[in-house]
């Protein structure tokens, strides 16, 4: 299912709203679970799972062309976590 | 931040009522777990695919009393960020996108009905 199905998916069970308005909200929806772990926060969804931030250390790589030894820097790393009611769910 | 906290941003952000954004974050949510259910992938451009993986029986450890046990195979849900989702993680809150401030109107449904009535005649 891609997002412009489950836009449809979620307009069919709305009433009054258009196709484009629809949009708007469902991004409006990810983009604020993605500003929140921007800020550091974690988001917890009962019964679906929770979206936290993992932090990558610094850590040595290799340029895959030349070979060479280059150290890639520490990062943040949005991580996903499934719920318990999900986990039962997939594995059913 | 939990549910209430997404559907309190909603109001502030895009003036949808608390009780229609909850009901819109349970049918997206309800959604992807159906899709999930039969095993399908979800895929939300510009936020990452929730994929489930099959996974082979291993051998585990008690990490407590050090004694081995068996794994059962199953099927597990992963997320994969999008490049956009992990490049925004990393920005200063300075390069971040402003959010856009857009009110959205619930239409009367009657109403459009009506006028697409006149349309088709």
């Amino acid at each position: 299912m891609t997002k412009a199905q489950l836009i449809e998916k979620v307009a069919s069970q709305l009433n009054g709203y258009t196709r484009r308005q629809t949009e708007i909200i469902v991004n409006a929806i990810f983009d604020s679970i993605k500003n929140s772990l921007a800020e550091g926060d974690k988001i917890e969804i009962r019964g679906f799972g929770s979206f936290r931030i993992r932090k990558r250390k610094n850590r040595a790589g290799r340029n895959p062309k030349t070979g060479d030894l280059v150290t890639v820097s520490a990062k943040n790393f949005p991580f996903f976590k499934a719920g318990k009611e999900l986990k039962e769910l997939v594995d059913s | 931040m939990r549910k209430a906290d997404i559907t309190t941003e909603l109001f502030d952000k895009i003036g949808i009522s608390k009780k229609e954004g909850t009901e819109i974050l349970e049918i997206i949510l309800s959604t992807i777990k159906d899709v999930l259910k039969k095993g399908e992938v979800v895929k939300i451009a510009g936020f990452g695919n929730f994929v489930v993986r099959q996974k082979k029986e291993r051998k585990g450890r008690n990490p407590k009393t050090g004694e081995e046990i068996g794994i059962t195979p199953r099927k597990v849900v992963t997320f994969r960020p999008s490049q956009v989702f992990k490049k925004y993680v990393n920005l200063p809150e300075s390069e971040r996108t402003p959010e856009p401030a857009v009110t959205v109107l619930k239409e009367d449904k009657e109403d459009k009905e009506s006028q697409d009535h006149k349309i088709t005649l």
